[in-house]
């Protein structure tokens, strides 16, 4: 059948870079894998040759890759499943982007794309190594470039293509139509989450940082094959590279989940953050076993290990992420798209051959016999890598329950509380971690005088008790909740982190004696205690300031109900149009909301007025409806930041007034001391005052007011007082109508019917729906600049480590050559 | 033997008892059966929402009481409290796991996780839709 309007050029162009690039790749392993092999320059020369071509091609294509998809999406070429299910027509030029790391054949191409640039980068700089490391980097690639093929081999699929058409992906009778493509007016469109300026920086770092995991484990795989183990000086500054960058994206995902919101604040153990947290701390591990070896001899061994598994949890991330296995335990996870074996085999490749190979060599990398002196920086270091491989062998086990399910079918689900779970074991680690980071860097390798230590060590000790002890005495660190023990460790745990910072910063001066040059890791380490810091005060100290007391609600909390299985109930506060609410702290009112048409978002004004009236502020949360055919609506908060505290609302639903209001007022007459009835209780009419002070904002100086005062009791024993008023000058009669929100409920007093008697009427209204309304949730997180900061700081120093050791390398470079 | 293979030793006997000490906190998937027998016990609920019993969601009354009924595979079914806003998209969500537990035959949940069609993109639905619109 001839189909009309398809475009089906561009497919057929990336198709074919698709399998280029998995040729290509494949052709580069081989010859720099012989490359490798040969042992005199002559002989490797052609082998480099090809291989640098032939990685060359594979580079190319990966680009055109790019190119050919952002030409698809970005002209809205639908008859693409993947344009279909990724973009749509209203989306906004800065997030087409985005739609690549919704798929995972986009995320691949990423994943390909930095391998590509490090590849240069090691032809360029690699000298001796290049080949070693490029053979592993290009067979890396190939089975990369074998997710995107999506070609059938012996009867199975191998990858699928992100350049497959709608109409082979799916079974729906519009295919048999030819002009099928006049029907598809628009895509799916981009998850909302992904709509946000975090989620276009944050894939591409993330992704550099898995990318650049390979770079140590291909020096090690190099170095086991040719028993050769001077590629622990140019492993250094990739190791802190990686370290940088992907530290740098997992915090970058932190700082989108606490802009959104999406997971409840910047961390929460989620599987999909810990399968990345995890490879982080063994390549820390790895960086500081590195260091030991190239100072001291020791600890070789270590370094082979930690760099292997570095890498291979990378391998495991991005199975458990990629497999749809996490689908009942995460909420941030992708869906099976039948890649679980090639995934599977993935890891396996790397890690059974270098595993298998680094116990043939184990025997042959040199050792040092002798114990490391107790007083010696290599023996704490040592320390201070195993805690971190075990914290992180701990998190991984504790995230693979669903893997376990799966393996032997039993029904495992993560405990009652996640996150404790966590926390209770890692903030021990904090504490381990804290105190080495703030002491090692005193003691010398090799060995060190006692007396010299105890005496630098003694000032930053002081400094950090005269810190921390305020801290934890004013600081109001109460998180009560998990009992005495756990609050004494976040102490302990505060102390620590103080001391890291102190220590290092003091370390400056004591040790480096203001050597900028080599203060790397002092400024890494600073940055690194800083991050502990404010992870431990802002998590310890987040509050919930939308916490329900306003009456609102029928059902009041009581002491008793707190610990109740809703956990935290009545976080959600309700706010009627125009109406002011007081939330403790300030007074809030919801004025106003718009819709903005580019962005498809429609914003609600929330007006928050400090109740000690020292500020006055607007925050505008926004909600955008949710595309791909679904009805509901995807929050954005809004945030007002101070530098000490941020505070976060967004709006959880929302009811607008429809229709117009239909119902009319009922005339009642009624005496005090009377009792009258409305649908949902009753109403007792107290007494009548004239000019009654407390009312006196409603009414002007020259009109005379009688207001009538009433008591509301609803059928859930709620009370309310509502005060309906006349106001009267010369012949004119001013009406004023007092309501209960909360019950519908509008009343009126009409006129005074009989003096003598004492007969009234009012009017009565039970409205259908009185007004607009939203219901929120306010949130104040206290200190997490510190965390940012932290994050930065640790960035800065290990560039500046980074620099430090290139530039060394050189220099040892030139001198034995 | 040296101090550094004992301090290994201890570290990793720590890590393993912690592990150990880990499968106590662990909780089990249940069906709606199983979790009433179960009654008191912190339980992961796999169901969907009954769509033929009222959901009751009123945010001017309170916007921290939902209640439903959910139903699951087996054809039991639960009615459902949970103390929070309503989550959008609940009606069509095809499947949700309920974490909490069974008390005096109400199921209390303290957290809700919706699977929605759109998590599932490649899902035929989708296409269905595209289909009917049409």
């Amino acid at each position: 059948m001839n189909y009309i309007g398809e475009h089906l050029l561009p497919g057929q162009i990336g198709h074919f870079f698709a399998i280029l690039s998995f040729m290509a790749s494949l052709l580069a392993t081989i010859a720099f894998f012989k490359a490798s092999r040969k042992n005199i320059p002559a002989d490797q020369e052609p082998w480099l040759k090809l291989g640098r071509i032939a990685f060359l091609i594979e580079t190319i294509s990966v680009v055109l890759l790019f190119v050919v998809l952002y030409y698809i999406i970005s002209n809205h070429l639908f008859e693409y499943k993947y344009a279909y299910t990724h973009s749509d027509k209203s989306l906004q030029i800065e997030y087409l982007l985005s739609c690549f790391w919704e798929g995972q054949e986009g995320s691949f191409m990423l994943w390909s794309f930095w391998h590509c640039v490090l590849g240069w980068i090691i032809i360029w700089k690699g000298g001796k190594w290049e080949s070693g490391v490029l053979y592993v980097i290009s067979f890396a690639q190939f089975f990369i470039a074998s997710m995107l093929i999506g070609i059938y081999f012996f009867g199975s699929k191998v990858g699928i293509s992100p350049f497959a058409l709608l109409r082979n992906e799916m079974d729906a009778p519009i295919f048999s139509r030819p002009e099928y493509l006049q029907f598809i007016k628009d895509g799916t469109g981009l998850n909302i989450l992904l709509q946000n300026y975090w989620m276009v920086i944050h894939p591409p770092i993330l992704f550099l940082g898995f990318a650049s995991t390979i770079v140590p484990f291909a020096y090690a795989f190099a170095g086991l094959m040719k028993n050769d183990h001077s590629w622990i000086k140019p492993s250094l500054p990739w190791a802190a590279f990686s370290t940088a960058i992907l530290g740098t994206g997992i915090m970058m995902g932190a700082a989108w989940a606490y802009e959104s919101l999406s997971f409840g604040g910047y961390w929460a153990w989620d599987p999909v953050e810990n399968a990345s947290l995890v490879p982080w701390l063994t390549l820390v591990a790895g960086l500081h076993t590195n260091l030991i070896y190239k100072n001291s001899g020791y600890s070789l061994r270590p370094t082979y290990f930690f760099y292997i598994i570095s890498f291979t949890l990378i391998l495991y991330s991005s199975f458990l992420t990629k497999s749809g296995i996490l689908g009942d335990t995460s909420v941030h996870a992708f869906t099976d798209l039948g890649l679980n074996a090639q995934l599977l085999l993935f890891i396996l490749v790397f890690f059974i051959p270098a595993m298998v190979l680094y116990f043939i060599r184990y025997k042959s990398i040199p050792s040092i016999q002798k114990e490391e002196q107790t007083y010696s920086r290599e023996f704490w270091m040592f320390i201070g890598s195993l805690v971190l491989f075990l914290s992180g062998m701990v998190i991984i086990a504790k995230t693979s329950t669903p893997v376990w399910n799966k393996l032997f079918g039993t029904k495992i689900a993560p405990p009652e509380d996640p996150e404790f779970a966590h926390n209770q074991i890692q903030i021990f680690v904090v504490v381990i971690i804290g105190l080495l980071t703030a002491i090692t860097q005193y003691l010398k390798y090799k060995d060190t005088p006692k007396s010299v230590f105890w005496k630098k060590i003694a000032i930053p000790t002081v400094i950090a008790l005269l810190i921390t002890i305020p801290i934890s005495i004013w600081g109001d660190i109460s998180y009560v909740k998990k009992g005495p023990g756990f609050l004494a460790a976040i102490h302990l745990a505060i102390f620590t982190s103080v001391y890291s910072v102190v220590a290092n910063i003091s370390y400056l001066w004591l040790g480096l004696k203001g050597k900028i040059k080599a203060a790397g890791a002092s400024v890494a380490h600073i940055g690194f205690g800083l991050v502990l810091v404010g992870i431990l005060i802002s998590s310890s100290k987040k509050t919930v300031l939308s916490w329900n007391t306003t009456g609102v609600t029928p059902l009041k909390v009581t002491e008793g109900e707190k610990g109740n299985a809703a956990g935290s109930p009545a976080e959600n506060l309700t706010l009627f149009k125009n109406i002011a609410t007081d939330m403790g702290k300030y007074m809030v009112t919801y004025t106003m909301d718009t819709t903005n048409p580019r962005d498809r978002k429609r914003y609600f004004e929330i007006d928050f007025k400090a109740n000690n009236g020292d500020e006055r502020f607007q925050l505008y949360p926004d909600v955008i409806k949710n595309n791909k055919g679904m009805d509901g609506f995807a929050a954005n908060p809004a945030s007002k930041h101070y530098w000490n505290k941020d505070i976060f609302v967004y709006v959880t639903s929302f009811q607008e007034n429809k229709g117009s209001d239909t119902v009319s007022f009922k005339n009642r007459e009624v005496k005090v001391k009377d009792t009258l009835f409305y649908s949902n209780g009753l109403m007792i009419l107290n007494n009548v005052g004239v000019n009654p002070p407390a009312q006196q904002s409603k009414f002007k100086q020259d009109e005379t007011a009688l207001f009538l005062d009433i008591t509301v009791i609803s059928k859930e024993g709620k009370q309310y007082k509502i005060y309906p008023g006349i106001a009267l000058k010369g012949q004119e009669l001013r009406s004023i109508p007092d309501t209960v929100i909360s019950q519908s409920l509008i009343l009126k007093f009409n006129k005074v019917l009989d003096q003598s008697s004492g007969k009234l009427e009012i009017g009565v209204k039970e409205s259908e729906s009185i007004t607009d309304l939203i219901t929120l949730k306010v949130y104040e997180f206290p200190m997490i600049n510190i965390l940012w900061i932290g994050i930065v700081v640790m960035v800065v120093g290990l560039v500046m480590s980074i620099i430090q050791r290139v530039k060394l390398n050189k220099k040892t470079g030139l001198k034995t050559a | 033997m040296k101090t550094t293979h004992i301090i290994i030793l201890v570290l990793i006997a720590a890590a393993i008892a912690v592990l150990v000490q880990y499968t106590g906190d662990l909780t089990t998937y249940e069906t709606i059966a199983s979790a009433k027998e179960k009654e008191g016990k912190f339980v992961n609920l796999i169901a969907k929402l009954d769509q033929h019993k009222p959901v009751e969601y009123d945010a001017v009354k309170n916007p921290n009481y939902l209640s439903f009924t959910a139903i699951d595979t087996l054809g039991n079914s639960i009615k459902v409290i949970y103390h929070d806003n309503k989550p959008t998209d609940m009606e069509k969500s095809e499947r949700i796991v309920l974490k909490g537990r069974v008390k005096d035959g109400l199921f209390e949940c303290k957290d809700i996780l919706l699977k929605c069609p759109s998590k599932y993109k490649d899902d035929p639905k989708a296409m269905q839709q595209l289909q009917t619109s049409n």
